[in-house]
């Protein structure tokens, strides 16, 4: 018989509220990973990153009892880390914040020489999404590697389902506008 | 000339805007059948939805080679869970009773007379029913009714009315100690009742079945031998 995630995921969320440290566990195990890499995206700091996802899941522990279902488990996940994300972003100091952004960006972008070598279109890919702005790439994450529906992203960033699609939009013909300006161009957006 | 083509700040139709969740296969049926209906007659859309999925594998890509947590995520968090008030654990439970007074807090509306609605709010309390047992029969170690449903019993069949509310399905299946097992039935509205935990002679059930079918909640009810 087949185990259905998002069941297994209320079972567990039900047991955590009764206080099972076992399903905890099991939860944790199950979707740290993923939740580690949508706020390390955001935040761009491992340690940073590391700290967010114990004080999501510590969230978790605190307010199973009060998790609804109306959302898959995991999107609720992806909602409170995201909330964490942003405080923890509002809290730096702007200049630390713009040092941050400048040094991924930097880490990012290539010389011109090593771009003009670059052969492999997907690897202009992954640096152009690295470079999008941290709304552009969320929205990009939670479609692409989250598996999120429309409903689901609204529900997480707290927009409109219509500005999810366009927002998603944008994201790409930005995306487009950057890979134009390393050389590639792939047609619009 | 294809439906897609638009001058560059306008923003296409509904179809291409849902390309990368159709890419990430994150439509309902609909609006995927819709989708796929558009590419098939599209060989510009098609075109852009290839440029989607290269995006698609990319956006996996970025993702997958940024690692995972280090060991200190998980014991940082299983500290701060210790040093958590520990949580009072339940001694017993009267399901019935906490389903009724969770049912009495929704308004008629919100739970809707008739048919249907009672149909959806005995749904409703059938997962509300499944999830606590499976809740508190694991965790607790507690002997509940899902857990010895299977065993032996007595079972009366039974068809609510449909202006039945779901906080008087709640008090009614209270007073008679009775357990949702199954159900609805697809066409007939029927629910499985455990109305005891031992098989009961034929002349208790019929007198279960009697108690029941009187009761003002009740549309239709029988026994299940």
């Amino acid at each position: 018989m087949s185990t259905n995630p998002a069941t297994s995921d209320e079972v567990l969320i039900g047991r955590i509220a009764n206080g099972d440290r076992l399903a905890m566990q099991v939860l944790f195990a199950r979707h740290h990973v993923r939740v580690f890499r949508f706020v390390l995206r955001l935040v761009r700091n491992e340690a940073t990153a590391e700290d967010l996802i114990s004080e999501v899941f510590l969230d978790v522990w605190r307010q199973a009892g009060k998790f609804e279902g109306r959302s898959a488990v995991s999107t609720w996940l992806l909602a409170i880390a995201r909330f964490k994300a942003l405080s923890v972003l509002r809290r730096k100091p702007e200049q630390e914040l713009d040092d941050e952004v400048a040094a991924a960006i930097e880490d990012d972008s290539d010389t011109p020489d090593v771009t003009l070598q670059k052969k492999d279109k997907g690897d202009a890919i992954r640096k152009c999404l690295g470079r999008l702005s941290a709304e552009h790439r969320e929205i990009i994450d939670l479609v692409y590697y989250h598996e999120k529906s429309v409903e689901e992203v609204a529900g997480i960033v707290g927009i409109p389902e219509a500005t999810v699609k366009t927002r998603m939009f944008y994201a790409r013909k930005k995306l487009a506008e950057l890979l134009k300006a390393e050389g590639i161009e792939r047609g619009w957006p | 000339m294809s439906a897609v083509k638009k001058p560059d700040d306008e923003i296409p139709g509904d179809v291409e805007l849902l390309l990368p969740w159709h890419a990430a296969g994150t439509l309902n049926r609909r609006d995927a059948a819709r989708v796929e209906q558009a590419l098939a007659n599209d060989n510009e859309l098609a075109a852009r939805y290839e440029r989607v999925r290269e995006e698609l594998g990319e956006a996996i890509r970025v993702n997958e080679s940024l690692g995972a947590p280090s060991a200190r995520a998980m014991e940082a968090l299983f500290a701060k869970i210790d040093a958590e008030p520990a949580r009072q654990s339940k001694a017993s439970f009267n399901l019935a009773a906490r389903l009724a007074g969770f049912m009495s807090g929704f308004s008629p509306r919100t739970l809707g007379y008739g048919a249907a609605a009672a149909a959806l709010a005995i749904v409703l309390q059938a997962g509300l029913l499944a999830g606590m047992f499976v809740k508190q029969g694991q965790v607790g170690g507690y002997t509940t009714a899902s857990m010895s449903e299977s065993g032996a019993g007595a079972f009366v069949s039974v068809r609510f009315k449909p202006e039945a509310t779901a906080a008087d399905i709640g008090q009614f299946l209270s007073s008679n100690k009775a357990v949702i097992v199954d159900g609805p039935v697809a066409g007939s509205g029927m629910f499985k009742l455990r109305v005891a935990q031992r098989v009961l002679s034929d002349r208790e059930l019929d007198a279960v079945v009697k108690a029941m079918a009187a009761s003002p909640v009740i549309g239709f009810a029988a026994a299940v031998r």
